[in-house]
């Protein structure tokens, strides 16, 4: 049953019957709760399925969460409470990756995928004017190409371009 | 016995598409008129066997057989009829049998409706479609038998899953299917014209309606699975990055990239081998999103190994699809002629900056999806790749994409002046700017990002409209006359200021949402009230009430905005065969606004905890995806998709005009 992914991988990890955050566990400084709140949502429940303990109804998050808010009370700035919870349950907890040598490729992967993808087309461009053994410019190029392959009124390096 | 006889009709179906595939891949060179014939038969029949197959599950589900494995696992007799129709494929085997049962239905189309195509590239087409059915047959035969029989037969099942039975389950996974699976027939055309070597713009205009109609549906799919998530989770959420989520998503991003690179391919003949190319990748990607997830790989290394066998005829499958295509992508591609001169500035250049942004949008989710597993492979170390990372390197790619697609429909082909398209366009950038401040001031609640946000969605509204205008005359020829244009304009042309506007729209309500939304969480006993952005939530009463195959705890509660007082009731539902409990949130939809209200604990003797949001112009958030959906379909009702390849004369004015 659990198999059916699709649907059930979202749901089945997600659900929660009952509500994540709890009125009980809410600090009185609406200031504190916000910060806890943000805190919150940034870190992973560890027995659940990509889902923040802000989110998360587990017994284990309801612990991180009340942790969290502890810290917070006794004077922690937002960075030493996260750096707490990593020391004590790993980087496994931080939903947004940190930045160092093993997460390089994760980080730099879309940049440079871009890039790449910016120079293939620049390269080829180029290496098709080359071909063309013409020193024209990419307009002019484009004029001899219009009247090459049509022929037909636009055949007429004075008419502007179309605007369709 | 009927079960058998559908399990008898998928071998059947297996041994025929075996038959279509190896006699296709002998004769396309010079295909005969029988071969042709035999190709088109074996495509019909198959889908009709696994029709049968199929109808069999169907008929066992809803006459509640237990003696049938399947149904014992996923249905009850006290299940609304509904369900136990859905139940079919609210599991691995039934779900399995569903995607084949369009795989061959696609084929089946293909067959149909390709009497244009040459006999060689229809038998290759067919060739291609007939190994995958091959595969995919297969597999659920071999490793995923939905028609196993239980002796004795049990009296009772034990229920779909309580989260599954719900509208959703009906919608959802059919039309995400039918996205995933109509992109094979993008694939085998592309594999079909790397091993003949004839690519043309023909070609393209061939490949190009099957593409749209899979992101047609591919679209309103994902949609609607959101909109499920949303509704059904509880807790309001819409978008979680979620790695199943992320599967879907990525085809969906490179259906998208392959929509607009088909285009430049039928209109001027270029960037053919690049189309190929996301053609290979958009499939590869709805079966890495099918079958990757499927095989559990995704959500645990460990739950892979529980079924072993299944894991591996997956990974085998999709090693040598995916493999054996790219392959013969790298083995071919170069022989190919590249097409059609453009300058970069121009329609051209417009549609492959597109292509670059979403082509690098989908290796951003992709490796995101992925790199957690491999770094785990690899090292050992685990960590997390949560919302906050696709929210930064997604969003980066699509910031510039979204700022510079207003562009786009205004540039003519080959080459273009990109100060003069501005200018015509600097009336639709004072007015995206004058909505993005009217908005903000609107909904202000102290300095953010927002309004960036705003900006960008209402610029691709208001650009989609301009060039509406711009192409209507609005404004520079009498008003009748400018309505005749507009009538007379190529439904492509509507659908695609339509598709944009829809993407504006969503961005309006994605960052509306992520920034205005509100939460409230309290306790209330019967008789207490909370407000919430001006809406005032009364605990009313709780009581218990019977449902069919569930009782449920529920909470009536009313809603009052100024002087409109409104009923709603949030529940909790406790299934009878499995003991599960779900959930159902109060949800009540003000304009395109929506509040949601859900219930939690016991709080007390008589309270509940309760947690309320005000969700301000959420709709809009599936709104846009369902405007997308609507132009997908009306570009398929284009003259030019339905007269087939017109001939020269026509296919020129046909493409001024867009």
């Amino acid at each position: 049953m659990r198999r059916f992914a699709l649907i059930l991988l979202v749901m089945v990890a997600l659900v929660t019957p009952v509500l994540a955050v709890q009125p009980d566990e809410m600090l009185d400084d609406p200031v504190l709760e916000q910060r806890a709140r943000e805190i919150s949502s940034g870190l992973r429940c560890l027995v659940c399925q990509n889902q923040s303990i802000d989110d998360s109804d587990a017994d284990l998050a309801r612990d991180l969460r009340l942790l969290v808010r502890e810290r917070l009370v006794e004077g922690d700035t937002n960075k030493e409470v996260v750096d707490y919870v990593v020391d004590r349950y790993g980087e496994f907890v931080l939903l947004r990756p940190v930045f160092d040598m093993r997460t390089l490729a994760l980080w730099l992967a879309a940049p440079v995928l871009f890039l790449v993808g910016v120079i293939a087309v620049l390269i080829r461009s180029r290496r098709r004017k080359q071909r063309t053994g013409s020193e024209l410019t990419a307009d002019e190029q484009a004029a001899i190409d219009a009247m090459l392959s049509d022929g037909g009124p636009d055949a007429d390096l004075t008419t502007p371009p179309r605007k369709d | 016995m009927s079960i058998e006889l559908g399990h008898f009709a998928l071998i059947l179906a297996l041994a025929i598409a075996v038959a279509q595939t190896i006699l296709s891949f002998v004769a396309w060179r010079n295909p005969s008129e029988g071969t042709v014939a035999f190709v088109r038969q074996a495509s019909l029949l198959q889908f009709l066997l696994v029709g049968a197959a199929f109808a069999t599950l169907i008929v066992a589900f809803e006459a509640s057989d237990f003696s049938l494995k399947l149904a014992y696992e996923n249905s009850h007799t006290l299940q609304p009829a509904l369900y136990k129709f859905t139940a079919v494929w609210g599991n691995h085997e039934g779900s399995m049998l569903l995607w084949v049962l369009i795989l061959v239905a696609f084929g089946a189309a293909v067959a149909a409706f390709g009497n244009q195509l040459t006999a060689q590239l229809r038998v290759l087409v067919l060739g291609f479609q007939g190994l995958l059915n091959v595969a995919f047959i297969g597999f659920s035969l071999f490793t995923s038998n939905p028609f196993e029989r239980l002796v004795p037969a049990p009296l009772e099942g034990s229920d779909l899953n309580p989260i599954l039975q719900d509208i959703g389950l009906a919608i959802h996974p059919p039309m995400l299917y039918i996205g995933y699976v109509g992109f094979s027939v993008c694939f085998s055309f592309a594999m079909a014209a790397l091993v003949s070597g004839k690519i043309d713009a023909a070609w393209a205009r061939w490949v190009r309606p099957w593409t749209l109609f899979s992101w047609t549906f591919l679209t309103l799919g994902i949609a609607m699975g959101s909109y499920w998530a949303y509704y059904e989770l509880g807790w309001g959420g819409w978008w979680f990055w979620d790695p199943t989520e992320n599967a879907s998503f990525m085809p969906w991003l490179a259906g998208t990239a392959l929509l607009h690179s088909a285009l430049v391919m039928e209109k001027r003949n270029a960037l053919k081998i690049w189309t190929i190319l996301l053609a290979i990748i958009t499939f590869s990607l709805s079966l890495l999103g099918t079958f990757l997830v499927r095989s559990g790989i995704l959500t645990s290394v460990h739950s892979f190994a529980s079924d072993p066998t299944r894991g591996l005829v997956i990974l085998g499958i999709l090693a040598v699809v995916i493999g054996g295509a790219f392959s013969l992508f790298a083995f071919r591609a170069p022989s190919l002629r590249a097409g059609g001169l453009f300058s970069p500035v121009s329609r051209e250049g417009a549609l492959i900056v597109n292509n670059l942004f979403l082509a690098s949008a989908t290796g951003a989710v992709l490796v995101g999806t992925l790199y957690p597993l491999l770094l785990d492979a690899a090292t050992g170390a685990r960590i997390s790749v949560g919302p906050p990372f696709f929210n930064l390197t997604f969003g980066g790619l699509m910031v510039p994409l979204l700022l510079v697609l207003p562009f786009g429909p205004f540039l003519p082909w080959k080459r273009a002046d990109l100060l003069a398209v501005s200018q015509r366009l600097m009336a639709a950038m004072i007015a995206a700017v004058l909505i993005t401040v009217a908005w903000s001031a609107v909904l202000w609640q102290g300095p953010s990002m927002a309004p960036i946000g705003f900006l960008l969605g209402f610029w691709v509204m208001v650009g989609s409209i301009a060039d509406l205008v711009e192409r209507g005359k609005i404004g520079k020829v009498p008003f009748a006359k400018s309505i005749a244009r507009l009538k007379g304009l190529p439904r492509s042309v509507w659908s695609t200021a339509l598709a944009h506007f829809g993407l504006g729209v969503a961005v309006i309500g994605i960052v509306t949402v992520s920034v205005y939304e509100t939460e409230l969480v309290t306790t209330l006993e019967p008789g207490q009230e909370a407000t919430l952005s001006g809406y005032t939530v009364r605990f009313v009463e709780e009581v218990d009430l019977p449902g069919p195959n569930y009782r449920s705890e529920r909470v009536n509660l009313t809603v009052t905005k100024g002087t409109g007082i409104r009923e709603t009731h949030s529940e909790r539902r406790i299934f009878v065969a499995s003991g599960q409990p779900t959930t159902e949130a109060g949800i009540e939809t003000f304009g395109l606004s929506q509040l949601y209200v859900s219930m939690g604990d016991r709080s007390g003797a008589e309270g509940r905890v309760i947690r309320i949001w005000y969700k301000p112009w959420v709709l809009l958030i599936w709104l846009g995806p369902v405007i997308m959906g609507f132009a997908g379909f009306l570009s398929l009702t284009d003259r030019r998709l339905r007269v087939g390849v017109p001939r020269r004369a026509t296919n020129r004015t046909a493409g001024e005009a867009a």
